[in-house]
């Protein structure tokens, strides 16, 4: 009997192995297992038998019914593993064929740079003020300790708009023409004008010149600083600055020069150079290079400037600076010319523009 | 202000070296702008003597030289100058050397068959002046074989510094040297001048009929006087900073300009008709400048005139007509005071500057009439000889003895450097302050430093001398704790829109504020024009965004850009004001051809409406309650441009396809897309930090589609808004997906078909509830657009 089963075993094993599509493998289980399956019909037959022939009888059916089962299993998995196998095969594509990702767009390295100024003076406790393009001479001159006929007013290359009879809005004189703001230091006043002190302030803007050559364009951007305080010392404008360009050009490796120098709204006026080098043709900010550029006016406010804004000058005292935002780009980023800032070439800005999430942030590092 | 170094020295008694020099101008604010020692590119020339000059055998205006340059055998050189002989000495550039007047360097060279090595040099070819007449002749004494530069004295450097415009001071190079001076670089010279008296009353008759423009006029007549060539020294000191010597009057003039800071005027008396008068021009007169150009004077200038006709735009430029020439012998010197602002109002309107100008706009030192005068005479008298009259003093010059109250104590407390009380007075008086020590200090500020008026001058005047580096860097006082936000909301929002609309693929671009005429009129034209613009391509303040972003986009597509994607955050100059905006444009293709999406196709409206509603959320705007509407505005196509509308009243946003004319006149072509998102319009903020309650349902929500049929002019829109609002609790979303006409739909009509989603809450749907709830959807459909279920 034994001899008998396992000779039946061998045999459903062979036709299994035999066996080459799943469905051949199914014929075969239905042919041993299935209900009226020769297996089945075998173990049917135990019932009949007596409990001593049962038992070597059924334990050698029962395993040959295990083997034959584990078999068609196995033989089933190999088959349809190797079926999926030719299957995905012949899906197979380039996968060197391009796909369209949807280019990101690019923010302006000008506006990349208001937001690290934004990030580094927000640190300092420095609000964000704005003020209009189209001014007013009061604020864009007089109010700045600039009279009329004053020299630095042709320094300024002022752009104006016609005299209009009798306008109200110009605090210089009836009828005195509106212009475009030649710097950013009008905010100042707007802002000592309808803001109690202390106030910190930096007023990000676009300004205009009538200058236009290859380091000049007609509109440019500045940024204007203003600490209004008590004690508030030059020492306290030198911290600053030193802050700023440190945090601004990410690295410690900077030298100032505070150089004595005139403008009419600050009392004492200094330009700052920093030390810089060219290397391979770029400037690059380090303590021991061998030029000097410079990169801000600022100064002490002058008192006058406080008085015309109506505070007490003998109470609030305070400084101020100014920069070019577009060359401190320059200088951080690398460029070279600045026209191209204003002539929107979409090969200038994948080259030159940030990623919308390069977002400047302090713990990220402003610098993009 | 250019100066030379041996300039200075006559001025400050000093043994400091010249980079000493330089760094403490920089230092005390006088910005070293360049150095520049002609002799440097003056090393290879030599002296050299001319032995023989004989005939070029092939050339009638050439001849060959042997030339002794003091080093080896004699050179042979061909020379075509007129003046060459035997025996004279000139200037050798040997083979090798860089010649700056004419940009070659000498090679050995065959001149018509003749050997020539090296050349003999004319002034224009060292750049020294004009001169080509001949090569240089020098004298006789001269030393052969030694460097040309420093023999003749211009081994001299040339510093040229930055004076801002308060320091008129320093016009001049007595007040450069008295800065270092009192920043202990030497000894200031004192350089005082007696008044020579005049031998005879002064002939003219000088007046001032406008004690306003010209409150004092100091002249005084010189007889016998020769105007040649001024001294070497002094033509090389002029050419030096960059003058042409002209003669000795008018060099001697020039020379008190720099020197002093004061400039005169010399007239030739022989071309004076009567009296010289300052007056007021008068309506219609005109004058010949010394620059050849004649200029038409208005009422408010200060002239100088005699009884004939106007001799000079005062304390600007004299005229052309009593000029003084080789010729002249007997002269007017005119050492005058004129008003600052009057003489800046001249200069601005004639559009004339002169180095008298650039001085008394920014006031001279009214304390040196008299000391200009005696300089004048002697150093005329020196150079030109002749004899002097008495000065006539016409008006006086502005008094100007200023008291400022000074506590020294506030030059710590705004400077944040302590500097000693006896070392603030020792530099203010080296810089010519008499200081009168109390408890308040009354300090008397110079003539010359007109800028000096209140206490913090002095604090500048001091800290700047003692040494801006010596501030200390002292931290700002700050807040404790981490940093406090400190943009604003509006700030905040523009932020956003910046990086979203740079997110989905749009560059950001910055154009100028102002454009043409012709790019603003399809705009409605500029509200703010200016009255000097650059040119005419930049006169008109920009009404709208897009113009310069079309015209940018024109530009990209024009350099062969398949498409251009551009916005920029910038403003809209109104009547009434200013207003932030955000604009983009949309022009080129919106996709190129591609292997998996087939072929390319162009921008339209829904890519702008795309653009518009993706900013309006990034802007936080309540996107879900806004109304889009046709607009009417006329630079947009009229059948595919809309606004929208928060309210009856708030137009947040405008976008559509441009109209093609528009685009057309800008030079695009085909459908361009284009937007403005009216920042200063969006709703402050509703949004509250901590946010309702909320659990996501556990059941799975259900869709349903339905088809409708509507008319063709269906505002949509109200449609889907109507299947969302059926079931204000079960009823979570609708969406259009499908919408055509044609083939399969009823003539007339347009198929539209909405999923709606449902959200069962509790427990799910029935089969009945969901057929209530799509009676209910189909039901507002039709109530809302007449739209039938198909």
């Amino acid at each position: 009997m034994t001899v008998t089963i396992d000779s039946e075993t061998e045999r459903w094993l062979a036709r299994i192995a035999e066996a080459a599509t799943p469905a051949g493998v199914e014929a075969i289980r239905v042919e041993a297992l299935g209900k009226s399956g020769a297996i089945t019909q075998q173990l049917k037959q135990l019932g009949k038998m007596s409990p001593e022939e049962r038992q070597t009888a059924g334990a050698a059916l029962n395993r040959m019914r295990q083997t034959v089962q584990d078999a068609l299993g196995e033989r089933k998995g190999a088959l349809e593993a190797a079926e999926l196998d030719a299957k995905l095969a012949a899906e197979a594509v380039d996968v060197t064929l391009p796909v369209d990702h949807g280019r990101t767009g690019t923010i302006h390295p000008v506006s990349q740079a208001m937001d690290e100024l934004a990030e580094i003076f927000a640190d300092l406790g420095f609000k964000v003020a704005t003020g209009p393009e189209i001014e007013d001479d009061w604020h864009n001159f007089t109010a700045l300790n600039i009279p009329a006929h004053h020299p630095a007013r042709a320094m300024h290359d002022t752009f104006y708009f016609p005299k209009v009879e009798g306008d109200p809005g110009s605090e210089a004189g009836a009828g005195a023409p509106k212009l475009l703001r030649t710097h950013t230091s009008p905010v100042q006043i707007r802002t000592m004008t309808t803001e109690a002190p202390p106030i910190r302030i930096i007023a990000p803007g676009r300004v205009y010149r009538s200058d236009s050559d290859a380091t000049h364009t007609p509109m440019f951007h500045q940024v204007e600083g203003l600490v209004i305080d008590k004690g508030i010392t030059m020492g306290h404008l030198k911290w600053t600055l030193e802050t700023f360009v440190k945090a601004y050009f990410e690295t410690d490796d900077v030298a100032l020069r505070f150089r004595p120098s005139y403008f009419p709204f600050t009392e004492p006026s200094a330009e700052v150079d920093v030390r810089c080098a060219w290397e391979n043709g770029q400037l690059v900010i380090r303590s021991d290079g061998d030029d000097w550029l410079e990169i801000l006016g600022s100064g002490m406010v002058n008192r006058r400037v406080i008085e015309m804004c109506g505070l007490d000058a003998d109470e609030w005292q305070g400084f101020a600076f100014g920069a070019g935002i577009d060359r401190l780009a320059m200088l951080k980023y690398g460029m070279t010319d600045l026209r191209p800032f204003f002539e929107g070439d979409g090969r200038w800005s994948a080259h030159y523009g940030f990623s919308p999430f390069s977002v400047p942030t302090l713990s990220g590092g402003v610098g993009a | 202000m250019k100066f030379t170094l041996s300039w200075l020295k006559d001025h400050l008694d000093t043994d400091a070296p010249l980079d000493r020099i330089v760094e403490m101008l920089t230092a005390i604010g006088l910005e070293v702008e360049g150095v520049h020692n002609p002799a440097d590119t003056l090393a290879p020339f030599r002296i050299a003597e001319v032995l023989t000059a004989e005939p070029h055998p092939d050339a009638d205006k050439l001849r060959v030289l042997s030339v002794d340059t003091g080093s080896g055998a004699p050179m042979q050189v061909v020379c075509g100058a007129p003046n060459a002989r035997a025996g004279m000495k000139g200037v050798f550039a040997a083979e090798g050397s860089y010649v700056p007047g004419t940009g070659i360097t000498l090679k050995p060279t065959k001149i018509r068959g003749v050997a020539s090595n090296g050349m003999m040099v004319s002034e224009r070819e060292l750049e020294l002046s004009e001169d080509h007449d001949g090569i240089i002749d020098l004298d006789a004494g001269a030393p052969v074989g030694e460097a040309y530069a420093a023999w003749a004295g211009l081994d001299d450097p040339v510093i040229e510094v930055g004076i801002t415009p308060n320091r008129q001071d320093c016009l001049s190079v007595h007040g450069i040297a008295r800065d270092l001076a009192a920043a202990g670089l030497g000894t200031l010279k004192a350089g005082t001048v007696e008044m020579q008296d005049g031998s005879f009353p002064c002939p003219v008759d000088i007046r001032t009929e406008d004690e306003e423009g010209c409150p004092a006029f100091f002249g005084r007549v010189m007889r016998s006087v020769t105007n040649g060539p001024s001294p070497a020294w002094m033509q090389r000191r002029l050419r030096a900073i960059g003058l042409r010597p002209i003669s000795a009057l008018v060099d001697i003039t020039n020379y008190i300009t720099f020197d002093r800071g004061r400039p005169l005027h010399v007239y030739d008396l022989a071309k004076l008709e009567g009296g010289l008068t300052a007056r007021k021009a008068r309506a219609g007169e005109s004058v010949e400048a010394l620059n050849g150009k004649t200029y038409a004077l208005e009422p408010f200038m200060t002239v100088i005139a005699d009884d004939a006709r106007v001799h000079d735009i005062g304390g600007i430029m004299g005229g052309e007509d009593s000029s003084v020439t080789e010729t002249t012998t007997d002269i007017l010197i005119e050492c005058a005071y004129f008003d600052p602002v009057s003489i800046a109002k001249t200069g601005r309107a004639l559009n004339l500057n002169s180095d008298a100008r650039a001085r008394f706009e920014r006031g001279v030192d009214p304390g040196f009439l008299h000391g200009g005068m005696a300089l004048a005479t002697q150093m005329i008298g020196e150079i030109c000889g002749g004899e002097a009259s008495r000065v006539v003093h016409a008006g006086h010059a502005p008094e100007d003895r200023r008291l400022v109250s000074y506590d020294p104590a506030l030059c710590a407390s705004l400077s944040g450097v302590d500097i000693p009380a006896a070392e603030q007075a020792r530099i203010l008086s080296r810089l010519g302050f008499e200081v009168e020590e109390a408890a308040t200090w009354q300090v008397a500020v110079p003539t010359w430093r007109r800028d000096v008026d209140g206490a913090p001058d002095l604090v500048e005047e001091v800290v700047r001398i003692h040494g801006f580096d010596k501030i200390p860097s002292t931290p700002l006082p700050r807040a404790e704790g981490v940093a406090r936000p400190t943009a604003t909301p509006a700030q905040m929002t523009e932020r956003r829109v910046r990086r979203a609309m740079a997110a989905r693929g749009l560059d950001e671009v910055i154009t100028y504020a102002f454009i043409s005429d012709a790019e603003a009129a399809p705009f409605g034209g500029a509200a703010h024009r200016l009255d000097n613009p650059i040119s005419s391509d930049l006169v008109a303040m920009k009404p709208s965004a897009l113009p310069s972003l079309l015209s940018a986009a024109q530009r990209n597509l024009d350099r062969g850009a398949g498409s251009a994607r551009l916005f920029e955050i910038a403003r809209r100059y109104l009547a009434d004001g200013e207003r932030p905006v955000l604009g983009f444009v949309l022009a080129g293709l919106a996709s190129e051809k591609d292997w998996r999406r087939g072929g390319e196709r162009g921008f339209d409206l829904f890519d702008a409406k795309a653009e518009i509603m993706a900013a309006l959320d990034a802007a936080g705007a309540p996107i879900d309650k806004v109304q889009v509407q046709r607009t009417e505005t006329e630079w947009y196509h009229p059948g595919r441009s809309a606004r929208v509308m928060l309210g009856p009243k708030t137009c947040l946003a405008e976008f559509g396809e441009l109209h093609p004319r528009v685009a057309a006149a800008l030079g695009l072509s085909g459908r361009v897309g284009a937007g403005e998102l009216f920042l200063d319009a969006l709703p402050p903020s509703k949004a509250k930090r901590s946010r309702p309650a909320f659990t996501p349902p556990p059941l799975q929500a259900v869709t349903r589609d339905f088809a409708f049929l509507v008319d063709p002019d269906t505002v949509t829109a109200n449609l889907v808004r109507a299947c969302a609002g059926a079931d204000k609790k079960a009823i979570t979303g609708a969406r259009l997906f499908d919408y055509f006409s044609g083939k399969g739909v009823p003539e007339g009509k347009v198929s539209v078909a909405v999923r709606v989603t449902m959200q069962p809450a509790e427990k799910s749907f029935t089969d009945e509830e969901i057929a209530a709830l799509g009676e209910k959807v189909v039901a507002a459909a039709e109530k809302a657009v007449d739209a039938q279920l198909r």
